[in-house]
């Protein structure tokens, strides 16, 4: 147990909180439960809707390609974060930081000239002889997106996670009889497990809530929930519905992640090298 | 008898080797040989070449040239992993997401050793080191001398003919240290393998070892017993290294087959010369030179340089004196139980016969290397 200052210290933050989250989060509960009428109206009326209930599960299961595809795409780039010298070091790590100094829009913009119809991607594939795939306005077009505006919250973690692993453990393992990729998967990639469980719990829940790049990128067939909560509250001025929409959403990842955590609970709470 | 099973160890030949990093040499031209179940310290001072050594043997790192003969046969390109050798490192590297027993059980799943078999030998390696207790801990639910022993048994527990150890005591407090030197003494004697272990404590390479290296800037100076090294130093390097010592420079003429060495205004006679024209100096050990009244209890045919007492130690079963020379020398003398007593400011004469000094060729990286 690491020694706790006192802890009114932390009076400051937790009233910031308080006021910028929990307060509008309160509110929203509330209207959700009482706007127009007291009850549970707004719940039966989105669970009633199989358009809601099949935007709801598009919805986790975007967020849960969108958590995949970037983990695959961030581990061995965080990785190779952690083995090349250190001028490399440094454009990598340029290239996972300026995409977090474009806005969210300027990149799904970009995106849409790539993945269009008539877009790069396309002209590539027919330069190539191959036919071309419809992206834009589709689900996958949408991963795509999604996954390349996220990828940061991913290779951050890991990297850092991965930094701090003793790579001399692997010389040890090595020097035990272990082949060079048994040592990595039974030592390196155990040892940067909360680097990962933290990429995909943030990844994952961002994913969830994502504006933007699903509505720009998405079509009718690919809207996500966000859409939704977007159009009865902006739109249609329905903020018990918008409200209870963004409930279920909190509670299903609630949900999700106390089933989550126990098998990410690690028994050892060191994996740093010491001194 | 709960130790794994009894092994051969294996021979090492070292010829010629030399490592280099850019167009930094770490070794120049080693040899070494090691016999089977010997227990081989690589000592020197920092820098000095022995983890390098070490990471050869171990195959971390590839040799430049020479060659690398182990259990009789060259292993070189033989990558780390199929060179069969336990290796315990100053760091401990325990695997931290595993549990002690299964940190001690992973190099005989590597080898495919499953099931009984394998909680069997696990068992018995921790109980060798004292640890069965232990086996469901996590390493950072250790302390350190404890860590230590588990990655000892681990790096014994597939009965490797040779384990390699760097430094293996050196984060741990003097108490424990000596202690675990016992057990790591013991452990060799009762399996048999061959030990190399790399240390900069010469009182511990003298409590372990059957033989020492002696390195120096990348080269070895000396192979031999701890004895060997403490009464015959082949260099003033070694001499200096291993154990205390009093160095007597100044200007030196032969006298037929014997070495005359005026220091302050006083002579000191020396039996024999060196080989070619290199500068002498005389190397004393404090329990070979006796302290004596001026004048007093005069034996034919020694050296005397008198001096004054600057410091008197009570050692309990000795006193040690630091005597300043009339060169400004100060000379360490170790006087035994019964000697004649002296206080500081005493004068006294620091007496010994030419078969209690040992003559060297001066070196002056032994004074730069020693800080
Ligand atoms: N990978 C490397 N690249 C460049 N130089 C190196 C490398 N490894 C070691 N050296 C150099 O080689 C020399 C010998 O190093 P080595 O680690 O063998 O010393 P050592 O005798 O083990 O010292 P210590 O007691 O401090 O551990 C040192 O000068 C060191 O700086
Ligand atoms: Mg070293």
């Amino acid at each position: 147990m690491r020694p706790r200052g006192p802890v009114w210290l932390a009076a400051p933050a937790v009233l910031v909180l308080l006021l910028v989250l929990a307060y509008p989060l309160a509110i929203v509960v509330w209207r959700s439960f009482t706007d127009p009428a007291v009850g549970f109206d707004n719940y039966v009326w989105f669970f009633q809707s199989a358009v809601n209930r099949t935007v709801l599960q598009r919805t986790f299961v975007v967020a849960a390609w969108v958590t995949l595809v970037s983990l695959i795409c961030a581990y061995p780039y965080a990785y190779a974060m952690t083995i090349v010298g250190k001028n490399v070091r440094l454009v990598l790590i340029l290239c996972v930081l300026v995409p977090f100094w474009l806005s969210g829009v300027v990149r799904t913009l970009a995106w849409v000239i790539l993945l269009q119809d008539s877009g790069v991607i396309n002209s590539i594939l027919r330069g190539l002889g191959l036919s071309p795939v419809k992206l834009i306005r589709t689900l996958p077009g949408v991963i795509i997106g999604m996954t390349q505006v996220l990828l940061p919250f991913m290779i951050l973690p890991i990297y850092s996670v991965m930094r701090g692993i003793d790579t001399r453990l692997l010389q040890a393992a090595r020097s035990l009889g272990a082949k060079p990729w048994r040592a990595f998967l039974q030592i390196y990639v155990p040892l940067s497990l909360p680097g990962v469980y933290a990429g995909v719990i943030i990844v994952f829940i961002l994913s969830l809530g994502f504006y933007i790049t699903p509505a720009l990128l998405g079509g009718p067939r690919s809207t996500m929930l966000s859409s939704l909560v977007q159009n009865q509250v902006l739109s249609l001025l329905n903020w018990g519905r918008g409200g209870a929409m963004g409930v279920v959403l909190l509670v299903a990842t609630f949900v999700l992640l106390a089933i989550a955590a126990p098998l990410m609970r690690q028994k050892h709470s060191s994996t740093r090298r010491e001194a | 008898m709960h130790a794994p099973q009894r092994s051969a160890g294996a021979a090492i030949e070292i010829r010629k080797a030399s490592k280099h990093y850019g167009i930094f040499t770490a070794l120049k031209d080693i040899d070494l040989h090691i016999r089977p179940g010997e227990f081989m310290t690589l000592l020197g001072p920092s820098g000095s070449g022995k983890t390098t050594t070490l990471n050869l043997i171990a195959g971390f790192t590839d040799i430049s040239s020479g060659t690398l003969d182990i259990g009789g046969k060259s292993v070189t390109g033989l990558p780390s992993h199929k060179r069969n050798i336990g290796v315990v490192f100053q760091h401990y590297a325990l695997f931290p997401h595993m549990t002690v027993g299964k940190n001690v059980a992973y190099p005989l799943a590597l080898r495919g050793i499953k099931g009984e078999d394998r909680e069997k030998r696990a068992k018995r390696a921790l109980d060798m080191v004292k640890m069965a207790d232990f086996a469901h801990r996590y390493p950072n639910e250790l302390s350190g001398g404890q860590q230590q022993r588990v990655a000892l048994a681990r790096a014994l527990v597939f009965d490797p003919p040779l384990l390699l150890m760097d430094e293996p005591l050196g984060a741990l407090d003097k108490k424990l240290r000596e202690w675990l030197q016992l057990e790591i003494k013991r452990i060799h004697r009762e399996l048999g393998t061959t030990f190399v272990y790399v240390t900069h404590d010469q009182e511990e390479a003298l409590v372990l070892s059957d033989r020492i290296a002696v390195f120096n800037g990348g080269r070895i100076e000396q192979i031999g017993t701890g004895r060997e090294l403490y009464d015959h130093p082949a260099t003033l390097f070694v001499g200096r290294f291993i154990g205390e010592s009093t160095v007597l420079r100044g200007a030196a003429e032969l006298s037929g087959n014997d070495t005359v060495m005026t220091i302050g205004d006083q002579k000191v006679l020396a039996h024999g010369r060196l080989a070619g024209d290199a500068r002498p100096v005389i190397l004393l050990r404090p329990e070979r030179v006796a302290l004596k009244r001026p004048g007093a209890d005069a034996v034919s045919g020694e050296n005397r340089l008198s001096g004054t007492i600057v410091e008197a130690i009570y050692l309990g079963s000795a006193s040690k004196y630091e005597v300043k020379l009339k060169d400004g020398t100060v000379a360490v003398v170790r006087s035994p139980l019964g000697a004649t007593d002296f206080a500081i400011g005493d004068v006294a004469d620091v007496a010994f016969t030419p078969a209690d000094l040992i003559l060297l060729p001066d070196d002056a990286s032994a004074d730069v290397t020693l800080t």
